[in-house]
């Protein structure tokens, strides 16, 4: 026997499952930490892209309990349209099946490995088979399932199938049992925040063995769920076009106009014309090398950008700044959404905001939240181009302080939509390198660092003024008061240094003995009514001259004065109180006025 | 200056710092305060008193901004203080006067160091040393061995001190304040300020103060004012060389030169606390040399601190230039004690009766 018989033997088929088996890593299972976030990853995605499908609010439910030594029962629920029984052991027990794989439009979950990886996981560390609970609607009684996947056939096992008494109208439940550790809690609450940070529409609670936790939504506004599109000519393989083509009945320059996006006639009768074919010819019978032909003229000639609005689906800005402002809190967020743009036929988009001071730390990088079509990374951030385009842009002429990454309390957000997401690897932890969308997220990125340069320069100028402002009216007659009494002099007035520094309205408030003193110095030329409103735990019901209104709010008592203050003229009320709280001055610019609490 | 007139002096300039701020915002400025700025490019060499002063550099204070203004007030605050402590005839330590800024409100300090520069601040307006506002150091002085012979004006009473039959054999404790000790009368010819503590004792366990007539100053590392204070009354009372010996490192030669010169931080008070006619006896990098001392290597600090020497103007002479550049080249240094490795009394029998006769002290 020839040694080709001997090999011969021992060649055959690897079925995918068997094959994931032996490369975990690319799914994101390569350690039993990762297993746990790479599991509640794929079942929410798949939560989320069902209930933008059936246009509902998202209502999560993800629980981590621990069942035995390494055993951990994770359960993913949602309210979303459910699945027809028919389909939940291929959804669940068959890798690469699913709905969105074959349509061009912006969806979380692609290639439909995620969730039934984990089921093979979990099958693989506990033994123990998934159970999957679903219903589709309140006339349908609900149907319950454990699963297993045949691993040499890569088809679903069903261990057992009954119909099941559920509380809930439609939706589905996921019980998957595995071989885990909780040492990844930090890093999946953070993935939970993220996911609900770019996702404001939705609602997450979370029950870690005894703890919970909520994360609410921002927007009641459900989600126009993105709308699928034709493939671009600049976007198609050469597989994908004999498929295309061995499936029609239609002649070329038809096939071409309502198979693909943004051709049209002209353009149709252009493609034939240069890749050689007429365009009465079917397509069902051209050969490899005149499809071959086809494809390059495609490729060749120009197309108008694919359309984008319907099948991406950013968040905007509104939202992301209320979606960040919920979870962190922040002295300024800025957002920008780019104009749609396409790279290789695919539409992209690039939304990234900034966020500034507030609880961020003050000290090391900044924070990076990096997702892709509202997922978020969370692994491999030296990989992925969104941290290199964070890198390249000069934050130092922003005035940000800058190794590689700015530095200071700053939070940086970049979120590339695409009906293709370009990930480095399977696991999709990484955007790769594609130069059309970094060229968008640098022109984001910079146009934010201009926004946060005006806002920081602001804030010191203030600083600045705000800081004068305290020298001369608080400090100054401190001086006045020590200096008077060591030359043994009368006490010396400062209001003419205030007046003469400050030119504006300065309002002052002080508590001496039990007394709070308003007052206020008005050194600029304003004649108006002046409103002055003062928050704080006094009732102020002795106050001369009386407030003309008073309102109470849990405790705290709002006096307002109305006053009309001649120009180089002072008004003063004084009451009974401990002081502290709000001053505010109404009826006069910003820029005209100051206040000044001298007990500070 | 008697202790009355020095009371009345500081008494009047604190008024007068007072009054030029009332009056300021009587007239509606803002108060101000101009100070030399207190840094090494600016101090220049006073050819009259001999020793190195602050420049015409001034840095104005304003209290327009709150940092500024609260410094005033701080100065306000202290400048009551030493009033009432004057009018009360009473007086604290610097670390006491920290302690009772706690009750200052806005005024209080932040640390130790701000109040300490806040009065050296004082004596330079002022133009009176801190004695006169009845403040002093918390360390004291170091000691003093030799033939003379002082009164001290103490608490308990007037004493007479011979430095070699009345003290210890740690010699006697030099007082805060030197201005109460009135020199009697001495038998010295010299007087010789050593850095450390090792060869000051060595020089009186081998009896070199009777053998030489010599005054020995423990300095203690880089000395107090009123170490500077007593060498340079001895200096200008008895007319006496005074002769510096330290350690052969940059450090070093920056004791001699603040006990010589005076130092940066109290260049204001140069004339009262510097000894102009102080000499430097060694270490020399050329006895490290000569004598081929144990020696370790310079650090990079060193040599930066060498190299700061040399543009310092305090040390601006051939013989300094010579010196430190021989020591950058050798890139070596000694201690004061490395003379013990030929023997312990190779330092008073041999090395200082060469130099001193050398330098025709002897």
């Amino acid at each position: 026997m020839v040694l080709a018989d001997e090999l011969a033997k021992q060649q055959r088929s690897i079925s995918v499952a068997e094959f994931f088996e032996k490369n975990k890593h690319l799914l994101g299972f390569d350690s039993p930490t990762r297993g746990v976030i790479t599991t509640i990853k794929e079942a929410v995605d798949n939560a989320l892209d069902a209930c933008e499908e059936a246009q509902v609010l998202p209502d999560i439910f993800i629980s981590i309990k621990k069942i035995s030594n390494e055993i951990f029962r994770i359960i993913v629920e949602d309210n979303g349209p459910g699945i027809v029984p028919a389909q939940v052991p291929f959804v669940f027990g068959k890798l690469l099946y699913g709905s969105r794989f074959h349509q061009i439009r912006q969806s979380r979950g692609q290639q439909g490995i995620g969730i039934s990886a984990a089921v093979l996981y979990a099958q693989l560390t506990s033994g123990i088979p998934t159970i999957v609970i679903s219903r589709t609607g309140p006339k349908e009684s609900a149907y319950k399932c454990e699963i297993q996947i045949k691993i040499e056939t890569n088809e679903p096992d069903i261990v057992s199938e009954q119909p099941f008494e559920w509380d809930r109208i439609h939706g589905t439940r996921v019980q998957i049992e595995f071989k885990s550790t909780m040492s990844a809690k930090k890093k999946l609450l953070e993935y939970l925040k993220y996911t609900s940070i770019v996702n404001p529409h939705a609602r997450f609670r979370v029950e870690l063995d005894d703890e919970a936790f909520t994360f609410d939504r921002v927007s009641h506004e459900i989600i126009t769920c993105p709308v699928a599109i034709q493939p671009h000519p600049h976007g198609i393989e050469f597989g994908q076009l004999k498929r295309m083509a061995e499936a029609s009945n239609a002649k070329l320059s038809d096939f071409l106009v309502e198979s693909f996006s943004r051709v049209g006639k002209k353009i149709a009768l252009d493609i034939c014309e240069r890749a050689g074919l007429t365009s009465t010819v079917k397509v069902k019978g051209l050969t490899a090398v005149q499809l071959k032909a086809l494809l390059g003229a495609m490729q060749a000639v120009t197309v108008p950008a694919p359309p984008t609005t319907q099948c991406l689906s950013p968040i905007g800005e509104e939202l992301i700044r209320r979606g960040l402002d919920k979870e962190f809190h922040m002295d300024f967020v800025a957002a920008r959404t780019r104009p749609s743009s396409v790279f290789s036929g695919h539409p992209f988009m690039v939304e990234a905001a900034i966020g500034y001071g507030g609880k961020l730390p003050v000290e090391g990088n900044a924070i990076v939240l990096r997702f892709a079509n509202r997922v978020p990374l969370m692994y491999q951030q030296g990989a992925c181009a969104i941290t290199s385009c964070i890198s390249n842009v000069n934050w130092k002429s922003y005035n940000i302080s800058q190794q590689a990454l700015p530095m200071g309390p700053i939070l940086i957000l970049v979120h590339v939509a695409s009906t293709n997401v370009p990930f480095t690897s399977e696991s999709k932890d990484a955007i790769a390198s594609i130069p059309e969308i970094e060229k968008e997220i640098v022109l984001a990125l910079q146009d934010l660092g201009r926004d946060l340069k005006l806002f920081v320069s602001r804030r010191d100028k203030n600083k600045v003024a705000e800081d004068r402002a305290r020298a001369v009216c608080a400090i100054i007659p401190e001086i006045a008061a020590k200096v008077s009494e060591i030359v043994e002099k009368p006490l010396v007035d400062t209001s003419p240094i205030e007046g003469k520094l400050m030119r504006k309205l300065i309002a002052k408030k002080w508590t001496r003995d039990g007394k709070v003193t308003i007052e206020l110095s008005n050194y600029t030329t304003h004649e108006g009514e002046i409103a002055i409103y003062d928050i704080s735990y006094d009732n102020a019901t002795d106050a001369f001259p009386k407030a003309d209104f008073v309102s109470e709010l849990d405790g705290q008592f709002t006096k307002v004065w109305k006053a009309i203050i001649p120009p180089q003229t002072a008004w003063q009320v004084s009451y009974t109180g401990k002081g502290g709280g709000l001053l505010e001055i109404r009826g006069i610019d910003d820029n005209k006025k100051m206040v000044v609490d001298l007990d500070v | 200056m008697s202790k009355e007139e020095l009371e009345k002096k500081s008494m009047a300039s604190l008024i007068r710092i007072a009054t030029s701020w009332y009056d300021q915002m009587k007239a509606g400025e803002v108060p101000s305060i101009s100070l030399p700025t207190r840094t090494k490019y600016n101090i220049e060499f006073d050819d009259t008193s001999e020793v190195w002063k602050y420049g015409d550099r001034e840095s104005m204070r304003t209290a327009a901004s709150a940092k500024s203004a609260t410094h005033l007030l701080k100065m306000a605050y202290v400048i009551g203080f030493v009033k009432q402590q004057l009018l009360e005839n009473r007086s604290s330590t610097l670390r006491e006067m920290y302690y009772i800024s706690e009750g200052w409100k806005r005024a209080k300090f932040g640390a130790q160091e701000e109040s300490n520069f806040l009065i050296e601040d004082l004596e330079i307006i002022s133009e009176v040393p801190r004695e006169g506002f009845h403040l002093h150091p918390e360390e004291n002085g170091a000691s003093i061995y030799g033939p003379m012979k002082i009164r001290e004006e103490t608490r308990r009473g007037m004493r007479a001190i011979h430095c070699q039959d009345d003290v210890g054999q740690a010699g006697y404790t030099i007082p805060n304040n030197v201005e109460n000790i009135e020199f009697v009368d001495h038998d010295a010819k010299f007087v010789i300020a050593l850095e450390t503590g090792g060869m000051y004792d060595r020089l009186i366990e081998n009896g070199f103060d009777e053998e030489y007539n010599a005054i020995l100053v423990h300095l203690k590392g880089q000395p107090a004012r009123s170490t500077r204070r007593m060498l340079n009354k001895i200096s200008s009372t008895w007319n006496l060389p005074v002769l510096v010996f330290t350690d052969g490192d940059p450090w070093s030669y920056r004791i001699f030169a603040s006990v010589a010169y005076g130092a940066i931080k109290s260049a204001h008070m140069s004339e009262m606390l510097a000894t102009p006619k102080a000499q430097f006896l060694g270490l020399q990098p050329s006895d490290i040399r000569d004598y081929n001392l144990p020696s370790d290597k310079l650090t990079e600090k060193d040599v930066e601190a060498l190299n700061a020497e040399l543009t310092d103007p305090r040390f601006s002479t051939e013989y300094w230039k010579k010196q430190i550049n021989l020591q950058i080249e050798l890139g070596l240094k000694s201690e004061q004690q490395a003379f013990a490795a030929r023997g312990l009394d190779f330092v008073t029998k041999k090395y200082l009766p060469a130099r001193l006769t050398d330098m025709g002290v002897i």
